[in-house]
């Protein structure tokens, strides 16, 4: 054992500049991303106002989150439901287009490139689809209906329950041809030509075979990256709702648990629940994260 | 995919009997400047002078892009190429951090900027973005694929680490600067402050545009022109970069 120590020891001593190389951004990542998510979940078993010193409570905001909060619950399938569907539409058609994109000639693909991945690189400007499903007529989408004869007075679009959820659930795929799409252009691009000859040669019959067998094995790392990307944002939903919807939205019907999150943490000042919450969130992500990983690892096998 | 883009830069030319004229039309038919115009005669009686949000932005984002740059290469180095106990461990802690949001560690993050004294000043905004962890991961996953030959020869004409690291190593990975200085103008552009800055002298340019936008109907033109203005910038800047990005993508993989 003191053997092994003094190993380790040596080993880090040699190493010296690696850890001097490594210093300042992992002392600026354990400040700023590790210790916080270590603070949340410690403060989540606690009441805090931020006033007074934290008090421990045991697991009462968690029962409080799950068994006496209705608008958690809201929270909470409209989050799993903009996961579910916006996830892996996003995530196919990121792939999708970037597959069709990967055919075109160098030229006309950066174009393209420009095309899908400008909404996403535009910043936060929203308040464009504000504009189009603005409550009057002179939003484009009452426009259309209005002119076509669809409907005869102008939808509150963003103030009406039923119409909340699928706007945003456009806006945020429309926004989510991002840094996946990307990685999977590129990846597109380093997937090795010899290998389709060789599958030609061993019977791969069509395209579809082509793809499954040869093409996304071979960017599969690119994959799992993309996954995580996709993943991430589509758990994270909250500025397009409290853009477009805005906060609260009407009756909570675009509530999502980071917009609950943001309610108890700088409305309420309820640090400790507002902490639960976010523990619960990382719990999510980080747990569909690493399922996700799972099934991926089996692609084309 | 296009067409709100298209739709949000003819907005911005169209007069405002236009803006407001039933059916809407996705094409402006008689171009005009004066949505600018009202934009820059709004700013120019803010209380702030406007120049000074342009500023702060400027600022901010400059800052955050050379910062991160310069450290998150630093770490990426010695993850990519050299062997070390810890190594592991710490590049695992990092792909972690891109399987959550940063909406999880806001409130602690909050106590923390406090604690160290950076509410409401720029570095709440800067200091963070240094460690933001795509970068790093994006930045190391490039380094591999540097040749060892290279790293090797230098060694043996007596280079130090450090002289490799600024020598040899960031010559080669230029790309990768490329892909991190868009990602971080992407995330710093479009910062409102993020809860972090009070002050009126110290906010963001953006920030100054969601103001405008507050200003409702009667602002719809300004609103528009602004709109514009915020994201031609980054798609410019995409225009210009995007090779070098894709480059950087295509290491982006995650391995088993």
């Amino acid at each position: 054992m003191q053997n092994w120590w003094n190993l380790k020891l040596r080993e880090v001593k040699a190493n010296k500049h690696s850890y001097v190389l490594l210093a300042p951004y992992m002392v600026l990542f354990a400040l700023f991303t590790v210790l916080p998510v270590l603070v949340s979940v410690v403060l989540s078993f606690t009441y805090f106002n931020m006033l007074e010193f934290p008090r421990f409570v045991g697991w009462q905001n968690y029962t409080r989150l799950f068994l006496d909060d209705d608008v958690f619950l809201i929270a909470v399938k409209n989050t799993l439901l903009f996961a579910v569907i916006t996830g892996p539409i996003s995530y196919i058609a990121c792939f999708v287009f970037a597959w069709i994109i990967n055919e075109l000639s160098p030229k006309l693909r950066a174009v393209m490139t420009l095309v899908f991945y400008a909404p996403s690189i535009s910043g936060n400007v929203y308040f464009i689809w504000l504009m189009i499903f603005s409550g009057d007529r002179y939003g484009i989408a009452n426009g259309i209906l209005l002119k076509f004869g669809f409907i005869l007075e102008p939808l509150q679009w963003l103030k009406t329950e039923d119409y909340i959820l699928p706007i945003i659930i456009l806006v945020q795929l429309w926004l989510s041809l991002g840094t996946g799409f990307l990685a999977f252009i590129a990846g597109l691009q380093t997937v090795d030509r010899t290998l389709y000859e060789a599958g030609a040669v061993d019977g791969v019959r069509n395209r579809w075979q082509e793809l499954w067998f040869i093409t996304l094995p071979s960017m599969r790392p690119q994959l799992m990256f993309g996954a995580v990307i996709q993943i991430t944002t589509a758990f994270a939903v909250a500025d397009v709702s409290i853009a477009l919807a805005g906060f609260p939205s009407v009756n909570y019907a675009a509530e999502t648990i980071v917009t609950h999150l943001i309610d108890f943490g700088t409305t309420r000042f309820e640090m400790g629940y507002a902490s639960a919450i976010a523990s619960v969130l990382f719990m999510i992500m980080v747990g569909s994260n690493l399922i996700v990983q799972k099934l991926l690892r089996r692609v084309g096998e | 995919m296009v067409v709100p883009l298209i739709y949000a830069v003819n907005n911005a030319f169209k007069p405002l009997d236009e803006i407001f004229m039933f059916p809407p039309t996705l094409f402006v038919r008689n171009p005009t400047m004066n949505n600018f115009i009202d934009l820059f005669g709004l700013l120019g009686n803010s209380w702030v002078p406007f120049s000074r949000y342009i500023f702060n932005t400027f600022f901010i984002t400059g800052m955050g892009i050379i910062g991160h740059v310069l450290l998150a290469s630093a770490a990426a180095y010695p993850l990519a190429k050299h062997k070390f106990p810890g190594k592991s461990f710490m590049f695992s802690i990092v792909v972690l951090s891109l399987m959550f949001t940063p909406a999880v560690t806001a409130i602690p993050n909050y106590m923390i900027m406090s604690w160290l004294g950076l509410i409401d000043t720029y570095w709440a905004v800067i200091i963070p973005a240094f460690a933001y962890s795509l970068g790093l991961y994006l930045m190391k996953q490039f380094m591999e694929q540097i040749p060892d030959v290279l790293l090797e020869a230098a060694k043996i004409d007596g280079a130090s680490e450090y002289r490799i690291f600024w020598t040899i190593v960031m010559p080669n990975v230029k790309p990768a600067w490329l892909t991190l200085i868009i990602l971080l103008f992407q995330i710093l552009w479009g910062s409102d402050g993020n809860g972090f800055i009070y002050s009126e002298q110290l906010k963001s340019l953006h920030f100054a545009a969601n103001q405008v936008v507050a200003g409702g109907i009667a602002r719809a033109g300004a609103a528009a022109a602004v709109a514009l203005i915020l994201m031609s910038v980054p798609i410019t800047l995409f225009v210009f970069s995007q090779s070098r990005i894709i480059e950087t993508m295509a290491t982006s993989g995650m391995k088993d």
